[in-house]
């Protein structure tokens, strides 16, 4: 065993993105606590600045893949992909959570640190190749994320909603890890490509039993951070309680990085064993999907709404992990990048809508927007159809690539369920756009709020990303088909 | 045999320890208990040569954890709580559920178990060296896992924040 | 005359413990003492974690051990803090009155 353990400049290059933020994170601390409360607004710029530092350092590392710290870290292109998914989708929650502090009258500084702290979590989700690692990115990714739901602390919803997402939260955790416990005692490591050789080499049919009932438990926790059923009752108090844009956070770059997290342990470690999970994953797919848009059809709050959506979104992503196959992650990749973007840009139409204390958070508070907010109301209408998977949108192709990866996969029960869950699933988002240019305004009070730049930004930015997905598909998936390399 | 022996008193504990824990109507008499579990716990770490954890153990969760835990059920008060209701409705319907689950996966480990009992008579193979438990424990945790040992902090500093700002005295 | 204690006891052991962690977090109201069990759930991870790495002979489960306990650290200080906002805000520590969102 060597005495000491100095990492190449190479190893450093290739953990530059999460070097940079955490340097970022607590340089930002100190500023907050050192600066002048009329520069604070700067922050903003400091924490945008080195999200953008993070992303170019993502691509750069990519020209030169390969493992780090002792295989701990992998960096191949699914790594490279999803690193950089997660930090653009902080740097659009960034600029869409400025405004929504600002009318709260929240110090935005530990909000800025928390994000960015949540970004190296998530960061270290999609790179390692170990399951301690793993299990360190998950919890420095959800520790944020329990203080992020939270954040408005003198706000009874927030705190609740704080609560009840730590405590599921950790139960969850608690399965995980004694799932992962199981695994390193059947196997004796916790290196993902060494569980695979384990598993693939050795007559493993004494201990099955064993192996299956520890994929089971990993499966509960890893259920439980992607929303899947049966474990998603957290996520529609969560979302309706937490701050709309910490909702809109948590609903994109924490659960891509989650599912990047889920496709890397089950399809690299527990491969050879593909036969055992796929039905229980096959299952829960199709649970999720009815639960979330069942369950959505009857909800009046908008955020709920989006929870339920989200549900059911997952429900879809699960379809293109019961296929393990290259095609499957390829639609998988797809999906979460397109659904992040339309996500994104629909809770930022929440966020501006909600008003001050979030009081208008009822569909039939939407009614007239289209006359009272034309802009908003356009976006907003291409993000449901985007939702609803209307051609022309990149929701369209997302579901087009999963069902077709599941057809390849001979997942024909499956595939037709899930199509009869998207048409459910128009009802409810079509019911919104009735509700936007059909009704007249009730007596609600003009609440709307002027919005900010960096709002519109992130609105049409994402309406124009998911407008080009949905009529180019080929810009994504080729990259998408490109990067969707596990090494192993 | 002092090893078995112990191995009962130090499983009795931790187990006696948790029953109690969960089931006492004050939180205090609750956080005691669990410390009385914890330190079981430690016990078992001793007895399986895990000489670092078993000072881990004692100082950081019983010392640190508990008395944090300790501190807040004094700060906020619990009077009202030890009267009220102290177990959700369907308490029946959890038992059962975990009981029947437990037999399940007890099962299932009675069938694994062979194969992996088959090892466990060269258990101390791999314990070779003088070293001590310390000495070899740093040795990993600065060559093989020198990555989380650093990457760890960034857990700890995002908890500090995030519980130090919600703690906090409201300013208005 | 006692047998030997192997590490299917220990595994026995920390299952015993997982239920009992797991029934306290399914059964009580009292939101301190829920994270107490989850408490109780870590430690039976650990007691596995220690058993394991005895019987393959690797310290890796060791060192595991030691990053779970700071997890320990981690939630328990979050969670707390979680629970004075709450209690700030509410009064209560209670399940049955943390209501205000459809549980």
């Amino acid at each position: 065993m060597p005495a000491s353990f100095m990492p190449s400049a190479q190893e450093m290059m290739r953990f530059l993105p999460e070097t940079l933020l955490t340097l970022a994170g607590v340089f930002l601390m100190v500023l907050e606590a050192i600066m002048a409360p009329e520069n604070k607004g700067r922050l903003k710029a400091f924490a945008l600045f080195a999200l953008a530092a993070a992303l170019a350092a993502a691509v750069i590392a990519y020209n030169d893949p390969g493992p780090a710290f002792n295989r701990l870290l992998i960096i191949d292109g699914f790594a490279t992909f999803f690193r950089v998914l997660v930090i653009g989708v902080a740097i659009l929650a960034v600029l869409g959570s400025s405004q929504y502090l600002a009318r709260e009258g929240a110090n935005p500084g530990e909000y800025w640190a928390l994000v960015l702290f949540s970004v190296v979590g998530q960061s270290l989700m999609v790179t390692s190749n170990e399951l301690i690692m793993i299990f360190i990115g998950l919890e420095i990714s959800s520790i944020a994320s329990y203080v992020l739901a939270g954040y408005l602390r003198d706000d009874a919803r927030n705190s609740e909603s704080a609560l009840k997402y730590f405590l599921l939260g950790s139960f969850a955790t608690g399965f995980l890890l004694y799932g992962v416990a199981w695994i390193y005692g059947l196997t004796g490591t916790t290196d993902l490509s060494q569980i695979r050789a384990d598993l693939a080499n050795r007559d493993i049919s004494n201990s099955m039993m064993m192996i299956g009932a520890a994929c089971a438990l990993m499966f509960v926790g890893f259920a439980f951070k992607v929303s899947a059923a049966p474990f998603q009752v957290w996520a529609p108090d969560v979302y309706q309680g937490a701050p709309s844009p910490v909702a809109a956070f948590l609903s994109s770059g924490p659960k891509a990085a989650a599912f990047a997290m889920f496709l890397r342990v089950f399809v690299t470690a527990f491969e050879p064993v593909a036969d055992r999970w796929e039905p229980i994953v096959w299952a829960s797919a199709l649970v999720t999907m009815i639960v979330g848009n069942f369950a959505a059809l009857r909800q009046t709050n908008v955020k709920r709404l989006m929870a339920y959506s989200s549900i059911a979104h997952a429900g879809y992503v699960m379809v293109a992990v019961a296929t393990h196959s290259k095609l499957g992650i390829e639609a998988a990749m797809f999906y979460l990048a397109a659904y992040a973007l339309t996500n994104l840009g629909a809770f930022a139409v929440i966020t501006c809508l909600v008003g001050k204390g979030e009081r208008f958070v009822e569909i039939k508070d939407l009614a007239g927007l289209g006359a009272r907010q034309p802009l908003s109301a356009a976006m907003l209408t291409i993000f449901l159809l985007s939702l609803i998977g209307v051609p022309l949108t990149g929701g369209f192709f997302g579901k087009f690539y999963i069902f077709k990866a599941a057809l390849d996969a001979r997942l024909i029960w499956l595939t037709v369920l899930g199509l009869l869950n998207s048409a459910v699933a128009a009802y409810y988002y079509l019911r919104i756009l009735v509700v936007m240019y059909m009704e007249e305004p009730g007596d609600t009070v003009e609440n709307t709020q002027e919005m900010g730049g960096a709002l519109k930004f992130v609105l049409v930015g994402s309406a124009v990303a998911t407008l080009v997905i949905g009529t180019f598909p080929s810009l994504l998936l080729d990259v998408a088909s490109r990067y969707a390399v596990l090494g192993r | 045999m002092i090893d078995t022996a112990l191995f009962y008193v130090f499983a009795l504990m931790t187990l006696g320890g948790g029953i109690l824990c969960i089931t006492r109507r004050n939180a205090v008499h609750a956080a005691i208990w669990l410390i009385a579990s914890l330190m079981g716990v430690a016990g078992l770490f001793l007895l399986q040569r895990a000489e670092f954890l078993f000072a881990v153990q004692i100082v950081l969760y019983i010392g640190g954890i508990m008395v944090l835990f300790l501190f807040v059920i004094m700060l906020i008060n619990l009077d009202t709580a030890a009267a009220e209701r102290q177990y959700s409705g369907q308490w029946k319907l959890a038992l059962g559920a975990v009981v029947l689950a437990g037999g399940e996966i007890a099962w299932v480990m009675a069938r694994g178990l062979p194969g992996l009992g088959a090892a466990a008579a060269v258990q101390d193979g791999g314990e070779g060296g003088s070293d001590g438990n310390v000495e070899r424990l740093a040795d990993l945790l600065f060559s093989e896992y020198l990555l989380p040992f650093e990457i760890v902090s960034i857990l700890l500093l995002a908890a500090i924040v995030g519980s130090v700002f919600l703690a906090r005295r409201r300013t208005s | 005359m006692l047998h030997p204690v192997g590490t299917g006891h220990y595994l026995v052991l920390s299952l015993a413990l997982l239920l009992v962690g797991i029934l306290g977090v399914l059964t009580r109201r009292n939101l301190v003492i829920v994270l107490m069990s989850v408490e109780l759930i870590l430690n039976a991870v650990n007691i596995n974690l220690i058993a394991f790495s005895k019987h393959t002979g690797n310290l890796a489960g060791q060192v595991f051990a030691i990053f779970v306990i700071t997890l320990a650290v981690a939630e328990a200080a979050v969670g707390l803090g979680l629970l004075i906002a709450l209690f700030r805000n509410r009064e209560t520590t209670s399940a049955d009155e943390v209501n205000l969102l459809r549980w």
